[in-house]
């Protein structure tokens, strides 16, 4: 990433050339105008090309725009909800009522801290048991009221402490899923920075998922992948390839039903057109979901889910003859991911 | 007797018992033991009561009336979705654990019954890349439940799974929503699912089917949680309770209904299921 710091760098003296121009009546502006074009020239030589590594990087950039930016540049009138009325009030994972184009939407979004004290308040993001409590609540509340939900995912995963595994975190996130699978009310979800796992899962059940370009989403952590498959903490960039996380991947895999397209070094070098993108992008999601009947809507989220995996027929092989079932159905094997596009 | 049978975080012993020797030594107590008894024992040391590893055919046996299996799994096995490659490709990894499970993935699902009631029955094997659900997996959870809804039965699931299958990546993660699907149209029709957790249930699986049982038992000695151990200690070094992540762990914080000794399970779940018979 030194290669980033230079750009940053040369951004930095560009704008202290244009200040200077201005000031003193130099005109500088030749020697900007180069400057301006050889800066874009070493940024589409280093983010055309980016590599799945580089993407987990960007994905995790403390610059990166996080939720609370989103829904202030999205949504309008943002109405915060607390607590899950058992045993706390999660700050990693927000949860409210807002207006998108004038119309009432539920929020649930996790939100990453800035400053190590945000940071600290904000378990860097990790949702805990009760931050899924309060998602369920939320997502409930949207039912009640036909509100449509719209969830935006960025945490490293859940958060694994004592706490977590006390409050029975594994048990909130099957718990929201089984909300989300059932809920009566249209679901978009939105991967704006991390996916990590069954944590970002948790708030991902939904009709349609959207992803910014350099988002990432996936089982395990690169750096997990390494030290558990590969056992050497040096193979993370090769475990980062061969996990298939981008949108990109996602995409080419059925996985994913549209890609925000970010500027070069990513969304937090030109925040406001990403979200306008996004905002673009939820709002044609809930357009074509509006459309659907409440029956309609909860049977295709349905039939997309029960879609979704990649398996073969069994090939005969030795071993295997004792346990082969005697009845397969014939039309149930996919060599590839089916889309789930319902 | 030692006292070690009586201890709540006994961890179960994953070594083999069903290899073709006559003996073994039993790890906890050190004693040279006949295999034969150990597998007359529920794989249970006659010893000191540490209990071993079960496959997936000798945990149906211990469960089902009359050794009884009618398989009704789908005919399909793991197609290597990524191209997936670490130290060994996976297509690999999955060909050896069928060598040494006898089985196409990590579960088997079959019409069976317990006490005489009729019931679907899924049971995972930790032996075949740690029970891990990937694709067939998922789908094999979802046929059983399907099925189970179409003869108007229960359906039980007995895991043993380190969670998602890290080689399938994210149509791995996205079996735990596939499977929580399909489970809420087994309430809908009004029908019990019964989650018996064993030694491990864990991540993905753990934070999907498994917690969403009507009723969730955990076998004695089941290791219950979503995070392992090693992701705590490193991602938070946090020091941890003993009894971490253990059955009575589980118990306690009010995850799980019981805990039951693997040889009163059959016993359990037979009673048990007489209260939803007639709701079957």
């Amino acid at each position: 990433m030194s290669d980033e710091r230079n750009l940053d760098l040369l951004e930095t003296k560009i704008e202290e050339l244009k200040q200077l121009n201005a000031m003193d009546g130099m005109d500088l502006s030749g020697e900007i105008s180069k400057l301006e074009s050889k800066l874009e020239e070493l940024r589409k030589a280093l983010y055309s090309n980016l590599g799945d590594w580089e993407r987990v990087r960007i994905a995790r950039n403390p610059k990166r725009p996080y939720a609370l930016d989103y829904i202030g540049a999205i949504f309008s009138e943002f109405y915060e909800i607390h607590g899950d009325r058992m045993a706390g009030d999660d700050r990693a994972l927000l949860a409210g009522l807002a207006k998108l184009d004038g119309r009432p939407v539920v929020i649930v979004a996790q939100q990453k801290g800035r400053s190590t004290e945000e940071n600290t308040e904000r378990y860097f993001g990790m949702t805990r048991p009760q931050g899924y409590r309060k998602a369920m609540r939320a997502m409930r509340l949207a039912e009640r009221f036909g509100f449509p939900v719209v969830t935006l995912i960025d945490t490293p995963g859940a958060y694994p402490g004592v706490e977590s595994e006390e409050g029975n975190i594994g048990g909130a996130i099957a718990e929201s899923l089984l909300t989300m699978a059932r809920l009566r009310t249209p679901i978009v979800t939105v991967v704006i920075g991390e996916g990590g796992s069954g944590g970002a899962l948790a708030i991902g059940l939904s009709d349609r998922l959207i992803m910014l370009e350099n988002a990432v989403y996936s089982v395990i952590s690169p750096e997990g992948a390494a030290a558990i498959l590969w056992k050497e903490k040096e193979m993370t960039q090769e475990a980062a390839a061969a996990l298939n996380l981008t949108a990109q991947h996602l995409t080419d895999l059925g996985l994913v039903d549209d890609v925000v397209p970010e500027p070069l070094g990513g969304a937090h070098k030109d925040f406001d057109a990403t979200a306008q993108a996004l905002k673009q992008s939820v709002v044609r999601a809930l357009a074509e979901l509006a459309a659907l009947s409440r029956d309609d809507l909860v049977d295709a989220r349905f039939a997309r889910y029960r879609a979704v995996g990649a398996f073969r027929e069994l090939t005969p092989t030795e071993h295997a003859d004792d346990v082969r079932a005697e009845s397969a159905e014939a039309d149930t094997t996919a060599d590839s991911a089916d889309a789930p596009d319902a | 007797m030692s006292i070690f049978k009586d201890k709540q975080y006994l961890r179960v012993n994953v070594d083999n018992v069903s290899d073709d020797s006559l003996w073994m030594k039993c790890k906890a107590c050190g004693e040279l033991i006949f295999k034969r008894r150990v597998r007359e024992n529920n794989n249970i040391c006659p010893n000191c009561g540490e209990y071993f590893f079960l496959t997936v055919e000798e945990r149906i046996e211990m469960l089902v009336d009359d050794d009884e299996f009618d398989n009704i799994s789908k005919s399909i096995e793991a197609s290597d979705p990524l191209g997936f490659v670490d130290r060994k490709p996976y297509q690999e990894r999955v060909e050896e654990a069928q060598g040494v499970t006898g089985l196409p993935d990590a579960i088997v699902v079959g019409r069976v019954r317990i006490g005489g009631a009729p019931v679907i029955l899924g049971v995972m094997d930790f032996r075949f890349i740690g029970g891990s659900m990937g694709s067939v997996v998922g789908e094999q959870i979802c046929h059983g439940i399907e099925t189970a809804i179409e003869e108007r039965l229960p359906f039980v699931l007995v895991s043993s799974s380190g969670g998602a299958r890290l080689q399938e990546g994210l149509l791995s993660l996205l079996q735990m929503a596939k499977t929580v699907a399909v489970r809420a149209r087994l309430a809908d029709a009004g029908l019990p699912f019964i989650s018996v957790m064993t030694y491990p249930t864990s991540g993905g699986v753990q934070a999907s089917i498994a917690s969403l049982g009507d009723i969730i038992i955990a076998e004695r000695g089941a290791m219950i949680g979503f995070a392992g151990r090693r992701v705590i200690q490193h991602t938070l070094a946090q020091d941890l309770p003993e009894d971490y992540q253990t059955d009575s762990f589980a118990f306690e914080h009010g995850a799980i209904d019981r805990v039951v000794k693997r040889e009163d399970l059959r016993e359990e779940l037979a009673t048990l299921l007489g209260f939803f018979v007639e709701a079957a």
